[in-house]
């Protein structure tokens, strides 16, 4: 074995038992007493939970008393517990990084199955550690100041909420929505369930308020171009695309809309889903934040012909004298320093027509659950009836749940709020039209506070319940009572049989999907997606709204399928984070980091373009590449790469490396 | 009193022998300060005359060449008993050398080529040369091992001096650090401390933001090289960024990418694994069919572009020698279970 850095190492190494996680299928007894016989080693010992207040003064103790110079661990993941021990060695007078973790948990004792084999398996990567933490040297880490600003992608509740949260605590808030208006989904919906309260009515204030707010800087129809730097302080590119309306200027009187040359609304409403119409020259909806209007190029006259009378400038110009409408406006990028971002970008709905058996697109009278709530909605297209596409009223309904959700064609995931949405919509279209409301289920998941006492309340109000999957919604009819309706072929699995049902209209209550550029954010953030596309939280349990990457967090439906009182909690708990990062006033960069040795580089220039995080400059005077320690990311990329060996990557040399390997192979 | 000199060539292709000629007046400068004792291309003297020296009379020995023969193997290691100092003179004596390609097949591939399906070959019957050689001769052939070693594969060396040939400034500077009175440290190559790119004179046509390439050439593929910009730029396969300087971007001046003859920089395991690592990394693509067509069509000889120098002393040619001793043994294990079977029926 070479000799490592100099200083004579004293190694001591710390087997967790993590309860029966590790100890259960590896023999911890054996592994200590291999370590305690490897070269280097002063002191094995086991323990049961290494990350408890013992387990570390252990650590602590050992240091101090045995004069160790090198700390091994061998428990859980680094994720989740390197930094708990590289605080104990430094507690017990040694530089943190003198610490290195094993893990022969997530690696061992969890993925191996023969009791045998994990032992040999946990006893290499022991001698593996014990053979690379020689050439271990004490690393400075660095701190850099935070910029107190926070960046929020998404206005929905969820961006809302958390901008609010921080603008109170008086922090500076960039908040970037890619519509015209904040608000998000729930700014769609009428009514809330359990408690059935007006959406708007708690919404709208809210929204109001982040308008408001001196310290929030609202940037709507935008949209994040690239995200730069690193914790503490990133740089974000915002696009504002052009509304062909000046935003200052502009004060809502609708007398543009009014005196557009469209004299009837004629274009599908985006904000209706379709079922309202609007103008080219529109605002969204009447509590839109901001309330300003908007002009949509594909749709108006100007903007195809050059040959309209543009008759809605000249009246904001002569009637309102603000002259707002500015056909000439050009998209622009502004540029916004922040410390922490907060990415609540929401969820899209599913798509029902990839469900071609429910007729949704081929059948006028079958809705999505969405395209409801704008019906039910008192400021929707109908203003609140609920009439079909022929103008008719429903007598029958019917509400099939899990669209597109719990089915392995389609998304696995349970969508967690369509059961609750349902039920509220069954109980709005009873209350409103007295129809027959029959609800088709797989299985119904009232889990939340007052959720299960709505469902009680809603089979007590005559609502029908049928359980089953849908096989079919059809024009079909058989029997002179399914005459003009749609019938909903199910098979109702309490009864036992196959059952025909007849409605008037069909509501999909489709689940909810990751949105389609999860993925282009998630590269531009540089976070994780699990395999359905949701942004990956930190750790599922205890650290919800962080990701890994530090001062970027998540909140809301992004993260995964939730309600609004989910979102909400969330949203407050990732400005909560986002507070916590801040108001620390600086953050400690990681010393894994690449150096570059200016004695040996060459100044071949290999290195400069392929660093994804532009952390490589060239030096002209000294002919050398210079890394800018803040800006790396300790990727590895130039290391690999450099041919003249001359950059290192700390804490992952080529020695700790190839020691490593050579302690992985000696078993 | 003169220091004693010798010379002497293994597996080369006379490329080195000429080098030293090339020091011209140098040579006659440098006659004054050395005596040569033993240079078979060039002067009349016999192994017994290297024989008859004490051990360590040589103070330098200059050895090119892979070593691929038996014989190779003996006199260098006479040389090396005689001398104070030896030498690796030369890409083949330093890595291996385009010689030493020839460890990418087995010593049967290679004696079926020479001696029967090679295209200049008459095949007259079924010759074959062995060890005890041409007995109507009187003479021995020497062994082929089966690959081509560099020097320090076979006996020490103390220093190296890199090239293919090395440059007469190379030779003459690294000849008078030998002479002078603080020599330096045992193991050095001597040659530049940086890569080509330090002394390229084109290095400074690279931008500072760096750079990408998005396609290989090969220089015969090309009708115009820009000779003011970097060739590497130009997507002709530079090695100049992994290669030791030294040679004054002999290659680049005369609008040809660098081979690497020169050999890697201190540090660096593997010339070959080197490159293609710096290389790879610069292919402006992130799509695989894209990456793998630029490849193909740029780079279609991998080996001889990578390992052209330098294959015998890499890391590839340790995998391919244990893979075809276990092959080996596998198969002779093979046999025996067949003869075994044969023998029991």
């Amino acid at each position: 074995m070479k000799q490592g850095n100099g200083t004579v190492p004293r190694i001591g190494v710390y087997v967790c038992h993590c309860g029966t996680n590790i100890a259960g299928n590896v023999d911890v007894k054996a592994v200590v007493d291999f370590a305690s016989k490897l070269p280097g080693v002063v002191v094995a010992r086991e323990y049961k939970y290494m990350c408890s207040d013992p387990g570390q003064s252990l650590i602590k103790n050992d240091i101090r008393e045995k004069n160790l110079n090198r700390v091994i661990v061998a428990s859980c993941s680094p994720h989740l517990h390197e930094h708990t021990f590289r605080h104990a060695t430094l507690e017990g007078g040694q530089n943190p990084y003198l610490f290195h973790m094993v893990n022969i948990r997530e690696q061992v004792s969890w993925v191996t199955e023969d009791k045998m084999s994990a032992t040999e398996k946990a006893k290499a990567l022991v001698e593996a550690a014990v053979y690379r933490v020689r050439y271990h040297e004490a690393l400075e880490t660095k701190e850099v100041p935070v910029n107190p600003d926070v960046l929020i992608i998404g206005g929905g509740i969820a961006g809302i909420t958390a901008a609010l949260t921080l603008a109170n605590a008086g922090k500076k808030v960039y908040l970037v929505e890619r519509d015209y208006s904040i608000g998000g989904h729930m700014a769609k919906f009428d009514k809330t369930f359990p408690t059935l309260d007006c959406a708007s009515c708690i919404l709208t204030p809210k929204m109001t308020a982040v308008k408001d707010h001196p310290n929030i800087h609202l940037f709507t129809y935008s949209e994040i171009l690239e995200i730069d730097g690193y914790v503490g302080n990133f740089t974000a590119r915002i696009l504002k695309k052009p509304r062909y309306v000046i935003e200052d200027r502009c004060i809502g009187c609708y007398v543009c809309v009014e005196h557009c040359v469209y004299k009837t609304p004629k274009f599908p409403s985006e904000f209706d889903e379709g079922l309202g119409l609007r103008k080219p020259v529109f605002i969204p909806f009447p509590q839109a934040v901001p309330l300003i209007a908007a002009i949509d190029p594909e749709t108006c006259i100007e903007f195809k012909s050059h040959r309209c009378k543009k008759t809605c400038q000249e009246a904001c110009r002569d009637l309102v004298g603000r002259d707002a409408i500015d056909f000439t406006q050009r998209e622009e990028v502004v540029e916004v320093q922040v410390g922490a971002i907060i990415v609540a970008t929401g969820f899209k709905t599913f798509d029902a027509r990839r469900i071609p058996e429910y007729g949704y697109g081929r059948y006028p009278n079958v809705y999505t659950s969405l395209e409801i709530e704008r019906l039910v909605n008192s400021s929707g297209p109908t203003g609140g009836e609920i009439v079909m596409r022929d103008g008719r009223k429903p007598r029958r309904v019917g509400i099939i749940h899990c669209v597109g959700s719990r089915d392995r064609n389609f998304n696995p995931w349970c969508s967690r709020v369509c059961c609750m949405y349902s039920l509220k919509l069954a109980h709005l279209v009873r209350e409103r039209t007295g129809a027959e409301v029959y609800n088709f289920y797989i299985d119904i998941r009232t889990p939340g506070k007052g959720y299960e006492e709505f469902y009680e309340k809603l089979m007590q109000e005559g609502v029908h319940f049928i359980r089953g999957k849908v096989a079919e919604v059809t024009d079909w009819t058989i029997t002179p009572e399914e005459t003009g309706k749609l019938v909903i072929r199910v098979e109702d699995s309490l009864v036992g049989v196959v059952r025909r049902i007849p409605v008037d209209m069909v509501i999909l209550s489709v689940g909810l999907e990751p949105r389609d550029d999860a993925e282009e954010v998630r590269r531009q953030l540089n976070i994780s997606c699990s395999s359905e596309g949701w942004f990956l939280e930190r750790h599922p349990k205890l650290a919800p709204v962080s990701t890994f990457t530090d001062g970027i967090f998540i909140a809301g439906a992004c993260q995964g399928p939730k309600d609004i009182p989910d979102t909400v909690a969330q949203a407050g708990a990732a400005a909560a984070e986002a507070l916590a990062l801040i108001d620390r006033g600086s953050v400690e960069l990681e010393p894994n980091i690449a150096v570059i040795d200016e004695q040996k580089c060459s100044g071949c220039h290999v290195c400069i373009a392929l660093c994804p995080y532009s952390a490589i400059a060239f030096n002209e005077e000294k002919n050398v590449a210079v890394i800018n320690e803040a800006l790396c990311k300790g990727c590895g990329v130039c290391v690999g790469t450099c041919p003249s060996k001359a950059i290192t990557q700390q804490l992952f040399t080529d020695e700790e490396l190839l020691a490593e390997i050579e302690g992985v192979l000696l078993v | 009193m003169k220091k004693k000199v010798a010379f002497y060539w293994c597996a080369s292709c006379g490329g080195c022998e000429e080098a030293v000629v090339d020091l011209a007046e140098f040579l006659l400068d440098a006659l004054e300060q050395i005596e040569i004792v033993f240079w078979p291309v060039a002067m009349d003297f016999k192994i017994e005359d290297v024989e008859q020296l004490t051990d360590g009379e040589i103070f330098a020995s200059f050895i090119n060449g892979a070593v691929l023969l038996s014989d190779q193997e003996e006199v260098v290691r006479l040389l090396r008993r005689k001398s104070q100092v030896v030498v690796a003179f030369g890409s083949c004596s330093h890595q291996g050398g385009v010689p030493g390609l020839i460890n990418t097949h087995d010593r049967q591939d290679v004696f079926d080529y020479y001696y029967h399906n090679g295209p200049t070959v008459q095949r007259n019957g079924n010759e074959m040369p062995t060890p005890t050689g041409a007995k109507a001769f009187h003479v021995a052939l020497p062994e082929y091992y089966g690959k081509a070693r560099p020097l320090n594969q076979v006996i020490e060396v103390d220093y190296y001096i890199p090239g293919c040939a090395p440059p007469p400034n190379v030779v003459k500077d690294a000849l008078l650090q030998l002479l002078s009175d603080s020599p330096p440290p045992r193991g050095t190559v001597l040659a530049g401390a940086h890569s080509l790119c330090s002394e390229c004179p084109l290095n400074e046509t690279k931008p500072p933001e760096g750079f990408k390439i998005k396609q290989f050439v090969r220089p015969s593929q090309v009708t115009h090289i820009d000779p003011d910009t970097c060739l590497l730029m130009q997507g002709l396969p530079c090695l100049g960024p992994v290669t030791r300087s030294g040679c004054n971007a002999l290659c680049i001046k005369g609008h040809m990418p660098c081979t690497g003859c020169f050999g890697p920089l201190d540090g660096v395991r593997d010339f070959g694994a080197a490159a293609l690592s710096f290389l790879a990394s610069l292919i402006d693509s992130n799509d695989e069919a894209e990456i793998q067509r630029i490849i193909d069509e740029g780079l279609p000889d991998p080996l001889g572009t990578f390992y052209m120098y330098s294959f015998p002393g890499s890391l590839l040619n340790e995998v391919l020698q244990k893979g075809r001793q276990k092959a080996r043994a596998w198969r002779e294990r093979e046999e025996t279970v067949e003869a075994q079977t044969t023998e029991n029926q």
